[in-house]
């Protein structure tokens, strides 16, 4: 394994995360806030720090293996969310560390669970850090340290490969660089249109930026304690739409560039992905309508709901923890599905769900027919055999981890629903559960322990599992 | 650069990474998905799986918006076909593989104009063409030729006994009556562009400038006996094999033949007629000094085995064959061939890498730099660029030894009216000059960045 050049590039992310502080920085000094200075202590200390260290690596040799992408991006994240604490720690709004990890953890997964019973009286640059770090964790760091740097190492395939979600993983140009540049691009510009909109609803600029963001990253973090509830119906509609958007495969929005509409209306994972999302408004709206006693009303709390939770977004204008079952159960399914891959969303992804069904049903046909020949296609083209092995493996590790995970949080001894749906929320990094981590409450009902775990829960669901478990493997660090 | 290759075999495999080294955004087309999965994991490429003749391939591929379309694949009909259908869709500059003989007859000036090629690769002819040049000066261990033939590079190794060790270069060049230059040193690894003062030691590599005309004279004053090789025997009737008789009967040499299979043996036979052939395995020591190897002037091995070729090879060398050539596959035999104690080593796909290698340089440098041909020497760690002397260059007329020249660069030659100069600190650039200058480890884009 290249230790080295892992190193050096976990130091570099450091470095950039300095940077990137300088936005929440200069919002605390719009503001003339204290966490002003905190943000700086952290700059000035991570960055020095990291570039000191860097001096003395060496990455002289470029050489850069499927094993090392892996094992860079698990490390990466990690540190980026131990730094991404310190200014939460330093200001003293969330004085325990374990708290303020959870928290930044929360926001580069982009899941946006909190633990802080209060938004509001959070500082605005602290809170602008926590959308940021959605945008930021949204389309990937070490993808736009890609898009950003000189060449790394000589197979960028394998970072990209690691950090962007979903079973096949396909570069729109040549180079792996110009396909992070273009992703960030179009990410960037739907940001800025979504910023614009929620401007034209009334939001101040800070708002409409951290909504954004929140919604970019498909992460959830807001700047009140009712999430989005008391912003007006556009607001709310705007934002529905906008997280929709983001769920979808970012390589479609490139073919829409290139003018190929064909292609994209064609595509399997988009039409199954809306076919969702409008079936379970539908259901959901039917279910909740004597509730609200109003249709536009139930639609609009229908949709906001699935859209949020399906694109593992978070927000919410409802307490769908007092919706019927159905819809609870909806949401619970929904949690699960997760966006487009190629997105910004969690989840299992909409593309692995398909390829599961297909095999499965290959797998019938051959029961009913054992000679029969059967070929998985997907998107027009046929599925290599790797590739749908690997998605009946991947699910497989999923269940085995969502388990894992369940157990070690049910020590705290809450409710069944609390358990199970706070263990989803955070592995499929939506945010918001059911019962005592409803959309209403916050995780802050949790020991140390179980924070942990959910932190650790939120690192696997973003990185989709296999970065972290290397990770954790012996074997990945002998030496032979 | 936008560059398509399709066929990702072997030698398609060699220009993708040579010209991925270059910095040229490359999209590969292979219809084998192992393939495809294996060039996505080690080249920062795109990988497309399909047929690289079809229009809906190269369509994906981006064949309307590309530079340069390279077809290596095995079939030379399909290269044509790949490579018509690209140039209609718009990619100005394609380049085919096209093997046959039969192709590469009187037909061919006829198809590469209709079908719109702008070059045509025959890896075998090519190589069969680099080995005549090598077997012409056997002391070299590699000769490049630039500017039509008129000058060469010649890489040897200086021996323990040669007259030249310890003599500063400047003095050397006083007392050698042919003009030359010792233009790279390789010496433990290390890559030198010597200056005046420098001397030569022994077990060094050198690459020596000289006008084709002069160079065997030059040689013989650096200790290397240089007799004309008479007789050759090659091992393996290959394609190669077959142009490289072809070439050595008609300047007169003896060829002998040796392979295993009948069937070759009596094809070879058939359409060679001055050659000797001999049915029989070329592993066999017994035969081959029975053959006469113990007579033979050069040894070349260029069966489908890298193991069989280098062991042949060794046993020759043993046997004092003045000159050996092994024919490899593998890269990393490529590399050892020095520790394995052979003497030339050829690779037909990077000498089809290299060839493509500079085609995309001449393309590129109509666009952006101002190289009008360039050369990979000493195995890729140094260059040769040829630059021409355009009135847009202010230091025309001034002698060498008043210019400032970045000491990273050596000037090598100038070629004037066909007449072919190497140059001393008197000499002067004129306008309409080619210029060939050497570098070590970059690439020189303009001939006023590192003069002035």
């Amino acid at each position: 394994m290249n230790y080295k050049l892992i190193f050096s590039t976990v130091l570099k992310v450091i470095k950039i995360e300095a940077f990137l502080m300088l936005v929440p920085l200069l919002t605390s000094l719009i503001y003339k806030e204290n966490c002003f200075y905190s943000f700086l202590i952290t700059i000035v200390v991570s960055f020095t720090v990291a570039h000191v260290i860097q001096k003395f690596i060496k990455d002289d040799n470029k050489h850069f293996y499927a094993k090392d992408g892996l094992i860079t991006v698990a490390l990466t994240w990690i540190a980026v969310s131990l730094i991404g604490a310190i200014p939460f720690v330093i200001s003293g709004e969330i004085p325990s560390f374990i708290d303020a990890f959870f928290e930044t953890v929360s926001g580069f997964t982009t899941t946006g669970a909190s633990i802080l019973s209060d938004v509001e009286s959070l500082s605005k640059g602290l809170l602008m850090w926590r959308s940021f770090s959605h945008f930021i964790g949204g389309m990937g760091v070490l993808v736009f340290i890609m898009a950003i740097t000189r060449k790394t190492n000589d197979r960028p395939i394998h970072i990209l490969r690691a950090e962007m979600p979903g079973p096949i993983v396909s570069k729109l140009v040549p180079r792996a660089k110009d396909t992070a540049k273009i992703l960030y691009l179009i990410y960037i510009a739907i940001t800025i249109v979504l910023t614009v909109m929620l401007l034209f609803g009334g939001m101040d600029l800070f708002e409409s930026l951290t909504h954004a963001f929140g919604a970019a990253g498909t992460g959830g973090f807001g700047t009140k304690n009712d999430s989005i509830a008391s912003y007006s119906p556009y607001i709310q509609w705007t934002l529905a739409i906008g997280m929709l958007l983001f769920g979808v495969n970012f390589n479609l929005y490139y073919l829409l560039l290139l003018k190929k509409v064909g292609v994209v209306l064609k595509s399997t994972e988009l039409r199954t992905y809306f076919i969702i999302v409008l079936s379970s408004i539908a259901i959901i709206t039917f279910n909740i309508y004597p509730l609200y006693n109003n249709f536009a009303n139930a639609i609009r709390s229908a949709t906001f709901q699935t859209s949020s939770i399906m694109t593992t977004t978070g927000y919410s204008t409802a307490d769908f923890n007092a919706w019927p079952t159905l819809s609870k159960v909806v949401l619970f399914m929904l949690m699960f599905i997760g966006g487009c891959a190629g997105s910004t969303a969690g989840g299992l992804k909409v593309s692995r769900i398909i390829i599961a069904f297909k095999k499965i049903k290959a797998e019938l046909k051959k029961l009913l027919y054992p000679n029969t020949v059967s070929v998985i296609k997907f998107e027009g083209e046929k599925l290599d055999e790797s590739v749908s092995n690997g998605v009946g493996t991947y699910v497989i590790i999923y269940f085995i981890c969502f388990a894992i995970l369940t157990i070690l949080v049910s020590f705290n001894g809450l409710s069944f629903e609390t358990t199970i749906s706070s263990v989803s929320a955070c592995f499929n990094n939506i945010g918001p559960g059911f019962d005592l981590v409803g959309p209403m409450s916050n995780y802050s009902v949790f020991n140390g322990f179980s924070k942990v775990v959910l932190s650790i829960a939120m690192l696997l669901g973003r990185l989709e599992i296999y970065p972290l478990l290397l990770l954790m493997i012996p074997t990945t660090w002998k030496r032979k | 650069m936008k560059v398509i290759i399709s066929g990702c075999g072997t030698i398609g495999t060699a220009i993708l990474s040579s010209l991925i080294k270059e910095k040229h955004e490359i999209v590969a087309i292979d219809v084998n998905p192992q393939i495809i999965a294996d060039i996505t994991n080690r080249f920062d490429v795109l990988a497309i799986c399909g047929n690289g003749a079809s229009y809906d391939v190269l369509e994906t591929a981006g064949a309307k918006t590309a530079d340069l379309f390279i077809s290596v694949t095995s079939s030379d009909e399909y290269n044509m076909i790949a490579c018509f259908v690209a140039k209609k869709m718009g990619t100005p500059n394609t380049v085919a593989r096209i093997r046959n003989s039969e192709y590469n007859g009187s037909s061919f000036e006829f198809v590469k104009n209709e079908l719109g090629l702008s070059v045509t690769v025959n890896p075998e002819l090519l190589t069969a063409q680099t080995l005549f040049n090598i077997l012409n000066l056997p002391s070299a261990t590699n000769v490049e030729t630039f500017s039509a033939n008129e000058m060469e590079m010649i890489e040897i190794v200086v021996k323990e006994d040669s007259k030249v060790l310890d003599i500063p270069l400047y003095e050397l060049r006083k007392k050698i009556p042919h003009k030359f230059l010792v233009c790279l040193v390789e010496r433990e690894d290390k890559t030198y562009i010597p200056n005046g003062s420098f001397t030569i030691k022994a077990g060094d590599k050198i690459g020596i400038f000289a006008s084709k005309s002069d160079a065997p004279e030059i040689l013989k004053q650096f200790g290397l006996t240089q007799k004309r090789v008479k007789s050759v025997m090659i091992i393996g009737a290959s394609k190669i094999a077959y142009y490289l008789t072809k070439i050595l009967l008609e300047s007169k040499s003896s060829v002998k033949i040796i392979d295993k299979n009948e069937q070759k043996c009596l094809q070879f036979s058939e359409q060679l007629d001055r050659a000797t052939v001999v049915n029989g395995d070329g592993m066999n020591q017994d035969l081959l000094t029975e053959e006469g190897i113990l007579d033979t002037d050069a040894f070349v091995a260029l069966t489908g085995k890298d193991e069989d070729n280098v062991i042949m090879s060794m046993f020759a060398k043993n046997k004092s064959v003045p000159k050996t050539i092994t024919k490899v596959k593998r890269e990393e035999i490529f590399s050892l061939s020095e520790e394995l104690g052979l003497d030339t080593v050829i690779s037909p796909r990077y000498l089809v890498a290299d060839l493509l290698v500079s085609y995309a340089r001449a393309l590129e440098s109509s666009k952006n730099s101002k190289i009008e041909t360039l050369y990979s020497l000493f195995g890729g760690i140094a260059e040769a660029a040829e630059f021409k002397i355009l009135h847009s260059f202010k230091h025309a007329n001034v002698p060498l030894k008043d210019l400032k020249i970045d000491s990273e660069v050596l000037v090598a030659g100038i070629i004037r009216n066909q007449e072919t100069i190497i140059p001393c600190g008197e000499d002067v650039f004129r306008i309409g000059d080619k210029v060939i200058i050497i570098t070590a480890g970059k690439t020189v884009h303009d001939l006023s960045d590192v003069i002035g």
